[in-house]
């Protein structure tokens, strides 16, 4: 930390004594926090620990119960997002809010226009662009459509609309989590580039290894309250994850070597075709033994995600077959459900929870029996459900697996993001399935939650499941998978050994470039 | 019993005292009121012709506005200390009414009647008298239908407003039913023409079921097309199918004796029923139509599948509930509730099919749905309060020339307004107040 805290230099942001509370929970508690101009600030924290809050009430979004905001030494009152970009605040969202269909310029002026007629700002954001790209390598097209261009690019976007807004200080949230590492390391550059032109940056992430890439200074919540603050040199990230949890955590996943058995689940040739007559997936191979979990790695959007849905039953394939425990599997029509799926022994574990895994306004109890809600044991009789039995079978699971509150009538958008996939893993992983698919486990999920969640899927692994894991996460497919396949662009571009390779060559083909062109 | 069951009970029956308590004190507290407000207008109430002063038309809004504020106090403390999780059952809907009648009241100031006189003519003539209360309950018998049709279709996130054409539809199914079997007895004709009127209606809401499921055509615009090809349908049939030959008037002919449904007075004259009273056994028929729904949306799988789909199609897609499916059925039942109301109207009332048997009761269907959060004891307690506004509006009429059938409407379209469209703009102040509150606590 650079010493500026003299009394000349003010701080860019200072915030004294923030609370915010939402009904009953205290979501920020006399929060002070002081980052220096210039550089970059970390905080970290568990889902829920009130660190989107805290920069929400920055921004103005929220309204503080109490406590005073000063920007660059002056008491600012920020009442709306109008207000905090008048202080020279910027954010970009974890989710972009850019407009598809419209130009990179288009959407840099957006909300900023001069005057009636668009034709000087634009001729205007077009010069400004041209000057920031180069000042900052944020380099874009200025006249391509958002929609087509690339995550990472769409992202620098985001960053330009800030910087022509005349932003000092940048407020990101969880910035990496659609970039592959190398697009990462490239905005990691742009960061430092910004730092050293005078920015402030304001880094929410939950990725320690970026905290610890990237910052000056970091801070961690936890419960709303801020715990610590401390110059990122003198820390460490099992340092972070235990002030972040309050205990001692295991960043490393602990497992033995897999003992695979016969193929449970054999994908040849697999072809998918959207709505739109786009291939999602294209001539995908691969199989899973008994006991062995193979990792899928990629960035999201290069069909991970269809893969998971067609062997879920969520969407028909084009061409192909799939082999469960060597009998086909029906892959369009009636018989290619998602019941038809969970009657041959696949459970699955959806990428999105909160639409696709669990109904949030509906009771966990109710939860629990979602997709099995055909279950002889659930009904009563022919017409009703056995709801007592349901919410009796529910609680003991909530047992089991640790949710908190371990209450069967609470509603599933009550749950922390951790509790709420605990129950999802739960219910899938209490089937006893063959084969478990999972998708992105621990997206959105604490610390803490993600230990538990691993350790659930290895025991699955050790009982000799096969098991399909989808992640973007890298050191979670390094830290679970007993080989890896890298998807790109709705192909298997290739497969690995977690022993065999590394993260740089993983990144390569995660990007596409395939072995051959790689050596060149 | 468990110890829970026990608590729940033992805090069942508290509440429930509490209820009764508080519903005591808002009732002798109004009667007092009412009586004072009464002996302060009574020496200026103006003859044929005068008009009221302005002080005393003052007076009286202050009245319903103080009594409104009395009421909606000690629900808010009642709803407060004792059942918090009724509050958007009975606080936000009986403010919204609150609101409602305030506004009337202003109306009716403004063409220079008393409002406080126009709210007791509709209450009195409502719920004063046996013969009120069998045109109160013979309306509601309608909204209980059509506003049950509405929240099941809900439930799947489907707006349906076609249930003026579905039930216009299932008096055709009733007619037929009626008109073309000799039945020996009411009870069998009730059996069968429930049944006719549920599949008619049905598959009159089938088609704009189809299209949305299978098409992806809007329900909503296909639905309210439906209507208008509905109508026409039964001009059309009424002219030139089923008109009795010679006859001038577009109906059919009269059901035979044994079709036609034992009335309130035929079944309890003691309750003080008219001989006239349109009220009749279809009443019970939607009474079961409740618990029916009640059992289907929350114990039944089907029911558990339609709510899944309504709350995300993705999740539903997931857990393998084909869409396809449960816009189909929900659909189905909700064109058949719709279709059962001509049960009341067709079968019950007028005894033959004429043009126009729904009089509007498919919309405010959508209102009473939306009143009673598409529960089948929200939808019960809505339908009830809008038969009251019915019959009450139509007393009013009788007594208050000054109030045409157009300003009954206004004050009809008020109530809806307040209680169906603006329902966010009570129900968010008032958990932001409890909110506050519960912090100050």
């Amino acid at each position: 930390m650079t010493e500026t805290a003299s009394a000349d230099v003010p701080y860019a942001i200072e915030l004294m004594g923030i609370s915010k509370a939402f009904g009953p929970v205290q979501a920020n508690k006399d929060i002070s926090l002081q980052v220096s101009k210039g550089t970059i600030h970390g905080i970290v924290g568990e889902n829920g620990a009130g660190k989107s809050t805290l920069m929400s009430i920055l921004y103005g979004f929220y309204k503080a119960d109490a406590g005073d905001i000063y920007i660059n030494g002056q008491l600012t009152h920020i009442p709306d997002s109008q207000a905090a970009i008048r202080a020279g605040i910027g954010m970009v969202h974890q989710h972009f809010k850019l407009v598809e269909n419209f130009t990179v310029v288009e959407n840099v002026i957006l909300g900023a226009e001069d005057g009636a007629m668009l034709k000087p700002s634009v001729a205007k954001a077009r010069k400004l662009l041209k000057q920031l790209a180069e000042e900052y390598q944020l380099h874009v097209d200025p006249d391509s459509v958002i929609e087509e261009l690339s995550v990472g690019h769409a992202q620098r976007v985001e960053i330009l609309k800030q910087l022509y807004r005349e932003a000092d200080i940048l407020i990101l949230d969880e910035p990496t989590g659609v970039l592959t590492p190398s697009e990462a390391n490239h905005f990691f550059r742009i960061l430092d580039g910004l730092k050293a032109e005078g920015k402030t940056i304001v880094l929410i992430t939950h990725k320690l290894r970026e905290i610890m890439r990237v910052t000056d200074t970091v801070s961690v919540m936890r419960r709303g309250e801020m715990t610590d603050t401390v110059p990122t040199a003198s820390t460490s990230p099992e340092e972070l994850a235990e002030m972040m949890v309050g205990r001692k955590v295991l960043l490393r996943v602990d497992k033995q070597p897999a003992k695979s058995g016969k193929v449970v689940v054999d994908v040849r040739n697999l072809t998918v075709r959207d709505d739109q007559k786009v291939e999602r997936l294209k001539d995908v191979s691969l199989s899973v033994r008994a006991g062995e979990i193979l990792g899928i790695a990629g960035v999201a959007g290069n069909g991970q995600s269809e893969l998971l849905k067609v062997l879920g039953g969520m969407i028909p394939a084009t061409s192909g077959t799939i082999e469960m425990n060597g009998a086909a599997i029906d892959l369009t029509g009636k018989r290619s459900d998602g019941q038809s799926r969970r009657a041959r022994g696949i459970s699955h574990v959806p990428e999105d929870r909160q639409r696709e895994g669990l109904i949030m306004p509906f009771m966990a109890w109710e939860n629990m029996a979602f997709g099995y809600h055909n279950d002889p044991a659930y009904q009563l009789n022919r017409l009703l459900m056995d709801n007592n039995a349901l919410k009796r079978i529910t609680a003991d699971k909530m047992q089991s697996y640790d949710v908190r509150p371990p209450d069967p009538m609470l509603a599933a958008k009550n749950f922390s993001g951790g509790n709420q996939q605990k129950l999802v893993v739960a219910r899938e992983i209490e089937r006893n399935p063959d084969l478990l698919l999972v998708g992105q486990p621990t997206r959105g999920v604490d610390i803490g939650a993600i230990e538990f969640i691993h350790k659930q899927i290895i025991a699955l692994r050790d009982q000799g499941k096969a098991i399909l894991l989808v992640s973007v996460e890298l050191d979670e497919i390094f830290g679970l998978s007993d080989r890896i396949a890298v998807m790109f662009d709705g192909r298997i571009m290739g497969e690995r050994l977690p022993d065999e390779t590394d993260e740089r060559e993983l990144g390569l083909l995660m990007a596409g470039v395939s072995e051959e062109k790689g050596a060149a | 019993m468990s110890e829970a069951a026990r608590n729940r009970l033992t805090k069942g029956l508290t509440d429930l005292a509490f209820l009764i308590l508080a519903a005591a004190i808002v009732y002798f507290a109004l009667r007092w009121m009412t009586a004072g407000v009464e002996a302060m207008i009574d020496p200026v109430t103006p003859g044929r012709g005068e008009s009221w002063p302005l002080w005393a038309q003052i007076a009286q809004l202050v009245y319903l506005v103080l009594a409104s504020v009395l009421t909606i106090g000690v629900l808010s403390v009642l709803v407060f200390f004792r059942v918090p999780n009724m509050r958007d059952a009975i606080l936000v809907p009986a403010t919204s009414i609150a609101l409602a009648i305030i506004v009337t009241a202003l109306v009716i100031m403004a063409i220079g009647e008393s409002p406080l006189q126009a709210t007791q003519v509709m209450v009195r003539g409502a719920v004063g008298s046996g013969y009120g209360w069998g045109y109160t309950l013979f309306y509601a018998t309608n909204f209980i239908f059509t506003g049950l049709a509405v929240a099941v279709a809900f439930h799947a996130k489907m707006f349906n407003i076609g249930g003026e054409g579905q039930a216009a539809i299932g008096g055709l199914g009733v007619a037929i039913v009626c008109l073309s079997v000799p039945w020996p007895h009411w009870s069998l004709a009730l059996l069968a023409a429930t049944l006719g009127a549920a599949a008619f209606g049905a598959a009159w809401a089938a088609i704009p079921a189809y299209l949305q499921a299978k098409r992806g055509s809007h329900i909503v615009i296909t639905t309210i097309m439906f209507n208008f090809i509905a109508s026409a349908l039964l001009v059309y049939l009424l002219v030139n199918v089923f008109r009795v030959p010679g006859s001038m008037a577009p109906e059919t002919a009269r059901f035979a004796e044994p079709t036609h449904l034992p009335s309130a007075y035929d079944i309890a004259p003691w309750l003080g029923f008219r001989r006239s009273t349109p009220l009749n056994v279809s009443f019970l028929v939607a009474i079961a139509a409740c618990v029916g729904v009640w059992l289907l949306i929350w114990k039944s799988r089907l029911g558990y599948e339609i709510r899944a789909f309504g709350h995300s199609q993705t999740g539903a897609v997931y857990a393998g509930i084909h869409p396809v499916r449960i816009i189909m059925l929900a659909m189905l039942i909700s064109g058949g509730l719709s279709g059962m109301m001509a049960l009341n109207a067709v079968m019950g009332e007028a005894e033959r099919l004429v043009l126009d048997p729904v009089q509007g009761a498919g919309f405010v269907g959508i209102a009473v749905a939306l009143m009673g959060r598409s529960h089948p004891v929200g939808v019960f307690l809505a339908a009830l309060l809008f038969g009251m506004l019915y019959q009450g509006g139509a007393e009013l009429e009788f007594e208050m020339p000054a109030i045409s059938r157009e300003m009954l409407l206004v004050i009809q379209a008020l109530v809806i307004l307040f209680t169906g469209a603006l329902d966010n703009m009570v129900r968010e102040p008032i958990e932001r107040l409890f909110l506050r509150l519960r912090k100050g606590a």
